[in-house]
This record gives structure tokens, C-alpha cells and sequence, in this order.
């Protein structure tokens, strides 16, 4: 019961807890942005899945006569998830672009061997 | 039309709006002349002055007034945003906008000499995009806003971090972009998980609605989740890696420029969530996240300013002290006191100065020599008097030597922890003062007591233009250290402010 | 791609598709799914569509780089001249009650649909701009040896 009710987060759990291993432990520059994304992702989920009201329906208000019987979700999680995402897109261009002039100065795209190379030109 | 009472959304859309036209003006594909980089400074340094006086008028007013209330769009909080400007938020407006306009002063020369001229108005457009994220974090209400406006610094601080002629300034900023990007993420999650037990964003509702919750799992993760991503942004030990390097290998102006102001404003937000949102009661009593911060503190301020005695390059020791600096900020948090919280603001408005002019004066010796490398640096006392005087002005008041800044803010720091009877922790501060002495000491004994180097030519004074911003904040420097009823008195109304459960 | 039929005929047909559904999107935020940046992101993936068939060159004659840097700083003024105007036609920032005559009530629905439709124009210009604007940033880089 636990795990169909809230499947949700635990969805939410497995890909934070995916995007974050693979940020801290991949030594690779573009799998660690590709980390970074999985991990945002899961916040976006963790957001949306709050949003969501049991029974309740687009929020758009519905044309006609309802009587104040229909039951909306809550749109302010989606807008955030909105800003949230372009955050995202922009931070996820900016270190691909970054990525991209690591690799025409250093030749790599490795982190040890761009760790390496600094550590010889000491300062 | 009354343009005073829409002071708070000015203080952060004009810069707002100057960011894109500056980067309007590098619009084409031909080569662009000086003509183009100087109108993008004037620009930039135009709208720096007029927002310092900006943030000085909502000073005044919350003095006089008490708290400031702005409603954007006209909807009445917390449906709409709100700008909520107090005592605290005042101060750090006033220290960004008085950090960014002294520096962006200062900017012109160093940016022209390290910038490729094509790039200039797009500097200047990311310059101004990082002053309206830290001025917008400082004043919103709003704990999402603080979330956007907190990126929007980011982001462009990563670009301007970049721009360094050095290559591993990319790889500073990259290392910059990823640990900044999880504590930003971090304090995503907090803020959802909060607005899950409660059902609203404002900070100040927030404050109101979270006692009722606040014995929940939910909640507890929520302000677990928060403060380790502000600590990272706060570059707190042990999350601080990415500091050395980014201030190191940044463009001058833009190490001047971050150095003073990008973790005072993080550990406003700091402030602003533990004590106004969470509340003191549950911060420190139920949480008593202080014993967590104590022993991190105490490490951060040790460590921090060892390391820096053995670095070569001075930017680098500057960072590492800056580290230590950020150590005695969070030191007079966890002393979980009126006075330990006045220490704490105190040494925020001080440090900007403080570091602020020291990153100044190595921005002139960079501009001359073209090197802040030690041994670069040799026998620059005699032909760059002015420059090495501002230096060891600012590193007396970094070590904390009465008459100083930097002593005000030790002092208050050594009395709050007396008045816990902490003494260990008064003498942490002392052994850490000394250390400060030492690093400092190889700077100045560099500059003045060993010969020039060899291949190095003699050069010049630093231009003016570049000295007296530096000398300026050298005077705030003293200024402060002798007539210090505004920090302190903010400070001190501050601090009873957000442990007294204000709002 | 240019040589290859299917792919060609197919996004030659498709691409007027996409652009009107992301005009479509754009002006639909306030009855369905929609709104700027979801516009921006449908119009700049219709302008990539075809520069990965036709090229890069044709692509930036057609729309080109300058002007789609000035793009992006236009949405924004955009943006913020419709705040600014609120201002100085006696509402708070972004009131957009102020911007159209108040017929009666202190809600003006006229003055909320025309704010955001041009907050949401600003909104949808800057991020087509910006992302068409990092696309020629990535693909016009030459790999160098």
C-alpha cells in the first residue's frame, strides 16, 4: 500500500538519489551536467506530485454554471516547475558551454586529467 | 507621481533593465570598438551609484519608519509577492550596492586590460544581471523569488567567473556551476517541502503557519535540506571548495565584486530562513542546529587560515582567508545570542569592506604587474606606495587591530562568546587573529623588505582612477572602525529583530 | 540531411506546422497548457528542425545571429516596460490593473488580459531568441584538430 500510494516520491527518491551519485562520483564533465539534470528532474516531480488533488480536474476554470462544485488542483506548483526548468535549460547550456571551452584549452573533458594538469603549472 | 514609495522594486528592476540594454549594445557581429565597452561601464556604473542611493533612502526609511512593505502586481501578500524591507535587509542592501558601485567604479581599466573589447558590454550585462539577483535576494519576501533571484546571481556569476584570461578560471567556474547548482536545488526541495506542510510561499505566512507543523518529519527535512544548500552557497566548511579557485582565477574587478558580496548575501539568506521563516524557537531549541555549526565554524576558521599561510599567489591567500572570515560569521550564529546574531551582522557589513578594498588593492598590483604571484609581487612597496599602503591598512583590519573594522567585529564576536562563557571559543578567535597576522605579514614583508625581482621591470603607481575607489573603501574601513553606531545600532536592532521572533 | 528525401520533404512540411502551433501555443496560455516559454522553446525547435535539414548558412540568412541576439534583450525590455508602465500610470510594478481604463470595480479583467498577453509576448521572445541563439553558439563552433 505504501509503495502504490506514493509511488510518486519514490520515483522522486530514485532519480535524486541517481542524479546525485552520479554528479559526486562520475569524473567526466558531461556526466556530471547529465547528473545535475536527473537530479533537478526529480525536484520537478517531487513538486508536481504535490500539486495534484485526488479527484480534482485541469485548473482552468470550467465554462457554465458549475456551482462551486468542481474540485481544481493547484496550478502554483506547475508555474514554479516552469521557472524551475528554465533555470535548469540555462544552467544545463551554461556548463555545456563551459564544457565545450574546458575541452579547446585543456584537451580533456576528464577531471583528473584537467586536476592533473593544473597541479603541474603550479599557480 | 510618486517615485519614492516604489523605491523596493526599483532598488531591483532598473538594474534589471540596464542588464539587457548594456548587452543590446553588443548586438552585431562586427568587431566593436572602445566606444561600445565604455557606454556598457557608464552604464553599469551609473546604475551602481543610483541604486546605492537608492538602498541608502530605504535605510533611512526603516529607521525612521520601521519595516517597508512593497506588493508587487498590486495582489496583497501571500497571494501576490511582496518586498519586505527591515532593518537586516536594509543593511545588506546598502553593503551590495555600496560593494558593487566602488567596484564597478574601479572596473573600467582592469576590465578593458583583461577583457577581449568584443566581449566588454556582454561583461558588463552579466555585471549588472548578478547585482539585480544579490539585490533581489535581499530584499524579496517571497521564499521562491529568493530562489529565482538567488540563480539569477548564480548563473551570471558563473559567467563573469569564466571570463578570466586564465584558463583554469573556466574550470573554476565550472566546479563554481555544479556546486552551486546542487545547493540551489537543495534549497528548491526545502522550500517545496515547506510549502507542502503549510500552502504558501511568503515568508512572513510562512512564519506564521510553520509552528503549527513544525513537529513533523517533513518539516524537519525541509530546514535540514535548506540550510546545508545555503551553506554551500555561503561556501560554509566543509563546502567550500569551489571558492579558492573562483576567487583566484576571476577577472579583478569580478573577484573585488563577488569576494564582498556574493556569501554576505547568501548567509542573509541563511539568516532570513533559520531565524525569521523556521524561527528562532525552533532553530535553536528544537533543532538546536548551533551544535552542528560550532564545531564546522571552529574548523572552518583553523583550518581555513593555515591553509592560507602556505599559498603563494595573494589572491588565493585572500580566498582562503575569506573562508576563515565566512567561519566567524556562522561562529556568531551558533553562539545562539543576541550578541552572538549582532557579531554575525556586524562582521558581514565589515568583511565587505574589508575584503572588498583588499581585492582592490591586488587589482592595482594585477593591473601594473600583470601578476599577483608572491614572488611577482617583491619590493612593489617602494614603487606602488599608495597600492601597498591600502594593503596593509586592510590587512590590519583583516588581523583586527584596534582602530579597525575588522577590530569592531572580533570585539563584539570575543563579548558574545564571554558572555556564554565560552572561553575556548575566545581563544579559536585569538590563535585564528594570529594566524590572519601571519599571512598578512608574508604579503607586506613581500612587498617591502625583499628585493625587486630580476626579470620583473620597475612599474608605475596604479592610475587614479583605480586608487581612489580603493581609498574610498579603506575610509569606510576606518570610518567604521571609530564611528560604528550604524552597523552596530542596525546590527544590534537586527539581531533582537529575528531572535525575538519579529517579523 | 539535405540529400535525404524523406527527411526533407517531411520537415519542409512539418516546419509551418510547428511554427504556427507554437504561435498558437503562445497566445493559448490563458484556456490550456501554454504560455511563453513553452512557445519559445516549440518555435526555436521548429527553427532547429530546419537548420539541421537545409544547414547552418541558410538558417542564419534567414534569421540572422545579430538579430537574434537583440531578440533576446528585446523580450526582456518588453517585459519590464509593461511593469514600468503600470508604474507610471499609477499602480504598483506589474499591476495591469492600471494599464487600461477602469471601468468599474478595483479589478480591471481588461487591463489583466492585456498585461499578460504582453508580459507573455516579452516572455516568448526572449527564450525563442535564446535558444535559437545557443544553438548557433554550439553549432557554429569549428572542431579544431
Amino acid at each position: 500500500m505504501i509503495v502504490e500510494n506514493l509511488f510518486n516520491y519514490w520515483i522522486v527518491i530514485v532519480l535524486m538519489m541517481t542524479g546525485f551519485y552520479t554528479v559526486v562520483s562520475r569524473g567526466n564533465l558531461i556526466k556530471k551536467i547529465v547528473g545535475l539534470n536527473i537530479f533537478q528532474t526529480s525536484v520537478f516531480v517531487l513538486f508536481i506530485s504535490m500539486g495534484k488533488i485526488i479527484g480534482g480536474t485541469a485548473p482552468i476554470l470550467v465554462q457554465g454554471d458549475t456551482h462551486g462544485d468542481v474540485v481544481y488542483s493547484n496550478p502554483l506548483p506547475s508555474v514554479l516547475i516552469l521557472t524551475a526548468i528554465v533555470v535548469g535549460v540555462a544552467t544545463t547550456a551554461l556548463g555545456l558551454a563551459l564544457v565545450v571551452r574546458i575541452r579547446e584549452l585543456y584537451g580533456s573533458v576528464e577531471e583528473e586529467e584537467i586536476h592533473g594538469m593544473d597541479e603541474e603549472e603550479a599557480l | 507621481m510618486n517615485l519614492v514609495q516604489h523605491l523596493p522594486v526599483l532598488q531591483v528592476a532598473v538594474p534589471l533593465v540596464s542588464a539587457p540594454i548594456c548587452a543590446l549594445l553588443r548586438s552585431s557581429e562586427r568587431p566593436a570598438g572602445m566606444l561600445q565597452g565604455r557606454l556598457a561601464w557608464a552604464i553599469a556604473c551609473g546604475v551602481s551609484w543610483a541604486m546605492l542611493v537608492v538602498a541608502w533612502l530605504l535605510f533611512e526609511a526603516v529607521r525612521d519608519g520601521g519595516p517597508i512593505v512593497y506588493e508587487l502586481g498590486g495582489w496583497a501578500p501571500p497571494w501576490g509577492i511582496e518586498y519586505r524591507v527591515d532593518t537586516l535587509n536594509a543593511l545588506v542592501l546598502l553593503v551590495v550596492s555600496g560593494i558593487g558601485a566602488v567596484t564597478s567604479t574601479f572596473a573600467r581599466r582592469t576590465v578593458e586590460a583583461e577583457i577581449h573589447p568584443d566581449s566588454l558590454s556582454l561583461f558588463y550585462g552579466a555585471w549588472m544581471l548578478c547585482f539585480t539577483g544579490l539585490l533581489g535576494i535581499a530584499i524579496t519576501g517571497d521564499a521562491f523569488n529568493l530562489f529565482v533571484f538567488l540563480e539569477i546571481s548564480s548563473l551570471s556569476s558563473y559567467v563573469l567567473i569564466a571570463m578570466g584570461n586564465d584558463r583554469r578560471a573556466v574550470a573554476a567556474a565550472y566546479q563554481y556551476l555544479i556546486m552551486g547548482t546542487i545547493g540551489a536545488t537543495f534549497i528548491l526541495i526545502g522550500i517545496g517541502l515547506v510549502y507542502m506542510m503549510t500552502g504558501t510561499l511568503n515568508m512572513y505566512d510562512l512564519a506564521q503557519r510553520l509552528p503549527a507543523v513544525d513537529h513533523t518529519r517533513t518539516v524537519h527535512a525541509a530546514f535540514a535540506f535548506m540550510i546545508v544548500g545555503v551553506s554551500l552557497k555561503l561556501a560554509a566548511f566543509p563546502l567550500h571548495l569551489w571558492l579558492p579557485n573562483a576567487y583566484a582565477y576571476a577577472p579583478t574587478a569580478v573577484s573585488a565584486f563577488l569576494a564582498a558580496t556574493a556569501t554576505k548575501v547568501a548567509l542573509y539568506a541563511m539568516l532570513r530562513f533559520a531565524f525569521s521563516v523556521f524561527g528562532p524557537d525552533y532553530a535553536l531549541h528544537q533543532l538546536a542546529f548551533q551544535h552542528i555549526l560550532l564545531p564546522l565554524s571552529v574548523a572552518a576558521i583553523l583550518v581555513a587560515s593555515l591553509v592560507a599561510i602556505f599559498q603563494a599567489n595573494a589572491k588565493r591567500i585572500l580566498a582562503y582567508s575569506s573562508v576563515a572570515q565566512i567561519g566567524y560569521m556562522t561562529l556568531g550564529i551558533s553562539l545562539a545570542s543576541v550578541g552572538g546574531v549582532t557579531a554575525t551582522i556586524v562582521h558581514l557589513f565589515n568583511h565587505a569592506i574589508i575584503k572588498g578594498s583588499l581585492f582592490l588593492a591586488l587589482g592595482c598590483v594585477m593591473y601594473r604587474v600583470g601578476s599577483v604571484r608572491l614572488d611577482r609581487m617583491a619590493g612593489l612597496g617602494r614603487e606602488m606606495p599608495w597600492t601597498m599602503a591600502a594593503f596593509v591598512v586592510g590587512g590590519l583590519s583583516l588581523v583586527g587591530i584596534p582602530l579597525t573594522a575588522g577590530f569592531i567585529s572580533k570585539w563584539y564576536l570575543v563579548l558574545a562568546a564571554v558572555e556564554r562563557g565560552w572561553w575556548p571559543v575566545v581563544a579559536v578567535i585569538v590563535v585564528a587573529s594570529l594566524m590572519a597576522a601571519i599571512y598578512v605579514w608574508r604579503v607586506i614583508e613581500t612587498a617591502y623588505l625583499k628585493p625587486r625581482p630580476g626579470d620583473r621591470d620597475p612599474v608605475a603607481e596604479a592610475p587614479a582612477a583605480m586608487l581612489v575607489p580603493t581609498w574610498i573603501l579603506l575610509a569606510a574601513n576606518l570610518y567604521f572602525g571609530i564611528d560604528t553606531s550604524i552597523p552596530v545600532g542596525a546590527a544590534a536592532h537586527a539581531a533582537r529583530q529575528l531572535l525575538g521572533g519579529g517579523p | 540531411m539535405k540529400r535525404n528525401p524523406i527527411v526533407r520533404e517531411i520537415g519542409d512540411f512539418m516546419l509551418p506546422a510547428i511554427l504556427m502551433f507554437a504561435l498558437y501555443v503562445q497566445f493559448h496560455g490563458d484556456y490550456s497548457p501554454g504560455g511563453g516559454f513553452q512557445a519559445g522553446v516549440i518555435f526555436a525547435a521548429g527553427i532547429i528542425v530546419y537548420s539541421l535539414i537545409h544547414g547552418l548558412e541558410r538558417t542564419q540568412r534567414i534569421l540572422p545571429p545579430a538579430a537574434v541576439r537583440a531578440g533576446a534583450s528585446i523580450g526582456l525590455l518588453v517585459y519590464a516596460g509593461v511593469g514600468f508602465a503600470c508604474l507610471f500610470l499609477g499602480g504598483r510594478f506589474l499591476d495591469y490593473n492600471a494599464l487600461l481604463p477602469h471601468p468599474e470595480g478595483p479589478n480591471n479583467p481588461h487591463g489583466q488580459e492585456l498585461g499578460i498577453f504582453l508580459v507573455e509576448l516579452g516572455v516568448g521572445i526572449t527564450v525563442a531568441a535564446v535558444m535559437i541563439t545557443i544553438f548557433y553558439a554550439f553549432a557554429g563552433r569549428r572542431d579544431d584538430p
